[in-house]
């Protein structure tokens, strides 16, 4: 049995005291950011990137993983208690949770929640070992022209998934891969589109832009808005959900998990798709109907179980393919890259340690959040009332520090304003930014691939389609486009984005 | 036919989007273009740009049809987004100056100024808190390196 010593690697490395440490730092955070309004798993991942420049590179991805799968257990909290998600994933946990929790069955709806997604992560972590080997064998056999191809396909598909115009959205993925042309080319040595400054030579640093379009950006969206006044529910109740609670909400759990694992894997899926969908799917199966909206317990344990699957199997694509599909993942493979880990099905044969250890610290980060959640809730509700004032000045200075330690440069402190601004101007045009950091993302790798498989073709632009998988791959693609052209689909997909 | 603008923030996107398409696809004119089978520092930029710049295109006339849904640009709150991208502003200037923790309060306590219930003595309180912070947590505990500044 491989798999075995793989898992049984993994435990040595995250039950190492320093990686426990970690992982239970990046919960924590995750926990923390994901119960406050107004900051995001992204970035808070961005501000922390500097800092894991010092921490050996099994230790820095543990605790940033932790961070986001951290926040989507720290969102449902906020939003069963106060109506408020922290996080977009949990808006559909707002729904029921809330109900439950004006029924005097807080306590209850917690319980149904962490029990939900800590079900979810075991699978979720099982669903990692079994199918990512086999994923990256496939990607061995991948040249140049089917990367290229894959690429295009996830950054379609992630655009597809988004809400919004699909025209902006695929016109900012290509602005983030113009971006990403700036600096040195790998191959000429040639700086690019350095504007006379010494430091763009080295590329634009996506920690940068991160923490400017969502990081500044948000604190300005989030400051035109007046202060919500929170009102806390003091009662929790008790934790145990009552044996119908339980009847009602393990099959929605497993349901949901299985349904997240899927869309979790799918690129610009991840965690706010698959609540969404989970949500749907329960009110679809329920026989009372009705009841969905007013505290029917399966409509809470569906979408929290399906956002903490597909928070971690959105871990899959990124360690098999090294194809990111939304924001935070292309943080943690900007941070892969940081750590010479690069990323792609290489990943588990050259750091096996880096690899496993990543998976099973996620089953250990989701014991350690039922562990940590329940009974702290206390705490997270005084946290709550942390008003917005005294938090987002906090923001201001992680994120310019954060900027600064990057590389002990002011450059990128001005870079970071620069692209406060940018992130502001375009959402005002309605534009998304995840796109545009994505392509940042993939942008030199995706020219590599590129130039790669026409020097191999000699200049013939036919192979990507006289390559069988490559072909595929684009056919893929082309359908996704297509099945968004059309009008019913369409207005489909925008009357699932309203509810968001 | 005179053009209608009836979609504001699509015909403004494909404004930025035709500019930045056009900036990067006549900037990687100056470098080595080359062909598809061995393609120079400029090849794929300007590929981008080009594709950039059509979309661009497309959106603005898109925006422009008589089809589209007419719809305004929300206006900016310019005083939002000058105070909080000022003080990041002001940090970068004050660094070298002033040296970290001055910096930090100077920056705490100018962003603090874009909410709207901004109160000195908060905006004060939550500067120490962040400067001390910042000493325990960057300085001593992570041993990151700040100018010293004029001030020490």
């Amino acid at each position: 049995m491989e798999w075995l010593d793989h898992l049984s690697l993994g435990l040595s490395v995250a039950l190492s005291l320093q990686n426990l440490g970690y992982c239970f730092l990046g919960c924590l955070l995750g926990t923390l950011i994901g119960v406050l309004p107004g900051i995001g798993p992204v970035p808070t991942i961005a501000m922390l990137l500097p800092i894991t420049y010092v921490l050996p590179p099994e230790a820095g991805l543990i605790m940033l993983a932790g961070i986001y799968y951290g926040a989507q257990y720290g969102g449902s909290t906020t939003a069963i208690l106060v109506a408020l998600p922290g996080e977009t994933s949990s808006v559909v946990s707002v729904l029921d949770g809330y109900q439950m929790a004006r029924a005097g069955r807080a306590g209850a709806a917690l319980a149904i929640a962490a029990l939900g997604s800590f079900f979810a992560g075991c699978v979720a972590t099982v669903l990692l070992a079994a199918f990512a080997p086999p994923l990256a064998q496939v990607a061995f056999k991948f040249g140049p022209a089917e990367y290229f191809s894959l690429m295009v396909l996830g950054l379609l598909a992630a655009v597809v998934m988004a809400s919004g115009s699909l025209v902006k959205a695929v016109a900012m993925t290509i602005l983030g891969l113009a971006l990403g042309m700036i600096g040195t080319d790998v191959n000429s040595g040639m700086p690019r589109f350095d504007l006379g400054f010494l430091k763009l030579q080295d590329g634009l640093d996506f920690a940068v832009v991160a923490m400017g379009i969502f990081g500044l950006a948000e604190i300005m969206a989030n400051l035109e808005q007046r202060e919500r006044r929170v009102q806390v529910t003091d009662k929790v109740g008790p934790l145990y959900p009552s044996r119908r609670e339980f009847r009602e909400s393990w099959p929605a759990s497993v349901r949901g998990t299985f349904l997240g694992s899927i869309l979790g894997i799918l690129p610009g899926g991840g965690a706010v798709l698959s609540s969404f969908a989970s949500y749907t799917l329960e009110k679809k199966m329920a026989r009372d109907p009705g009841r969905f909206g007013r505290g029917h317990p399966a409509g809470l344990a569906g979408p929290e179980s399906a956002n903490n699957a597909a928070a971690q199997t959105s871990f899959i694509p990124l360690l098999t393919l090294g194809i990111p599909g939304n924001a935070v993942t292309a943080l943690m493979l900007g941070a892969m890259i940081i750590h010479d880990v690069q990323p792609g099905p290489r990943v588990m044969s050259a750091h096996p340690d880096v690899f496993w250890g990543l998976v099973v610290s996620m089953w250990v980060g989701n014991l350690m959040l039922v562990v940590l959640n329940l009974p702290l809730i206390g705490v997270w509700v005084r946290l709550l009332k942390l008003p917005y004032r005294v938090l987002f000045p906090a923001i201001l200075v992680f994120c310019s520090i954060g900027v600064y330690s990057l590389d002990n440069s002011l450059f990128d402190v001005w870079m970071l304003a620069f692209f406060g601004a940018a992130g502001y101007l375009w959402t005002r045009l309605g534009c998304e930014s995840a796109p545009l950091l994505l392509g940042l993302v993939l942008g030199q790798m995706m020219e590599e691939n590129f130039r790669r498989a026409l020097l191999l073709s000699r200049g013939d632009f036919t192979t990507f389609l006289t390559r069988p998988v490559s072909l595929s791959l684009l056919i893929v693609a082309a359908g996704l486009l297509l099945l968004i052209a059309v009008p019913v689909i369409r207005r489909k997909r925008d009357e699932a984005f309203v509810e968001e | 036919m005179r053009l209608k603008i009836r979609n504001r923030p699509d015909f403004w996107a494909g404004v930025l989007f035709v500019c930045a398409g056009l900036a990067f696809g006549l900037g990687a004119q100056a470098y080595p273009i080359g062909r598809a089978g061995h393609m120079g520092a400029g090849y794929f930029p300007a590929l981008l740009g080009l594709c950039l710049a059509l979309l661009g295109l497309l959106l603005g006339w898109q925006a422009c049809r008589a089809a589209a849904a007419p719809a305004s640009i929300r206006r900016p709150d310019w005083r939002v987004a000058g105070i909080v991208l000022g003080s990041v502003c002001l940090f970068a200037i004050a660094l070298p100056a002033l040296g970290i923790l001055p910096s930090v309060f100077v920056l705490v306590f100018v962003g603090s100024m874009a909410g709207h219930d901004f109160d000195w003595r908060v905006a004060s309180l939550v500067g120490l808190g962040m400067m001390a912070f910042v000493w325990l947590v960057f300085i001593q505990g992570l041993g990151l390196v700040f100018p010293a500044g004029l001030l020490g």
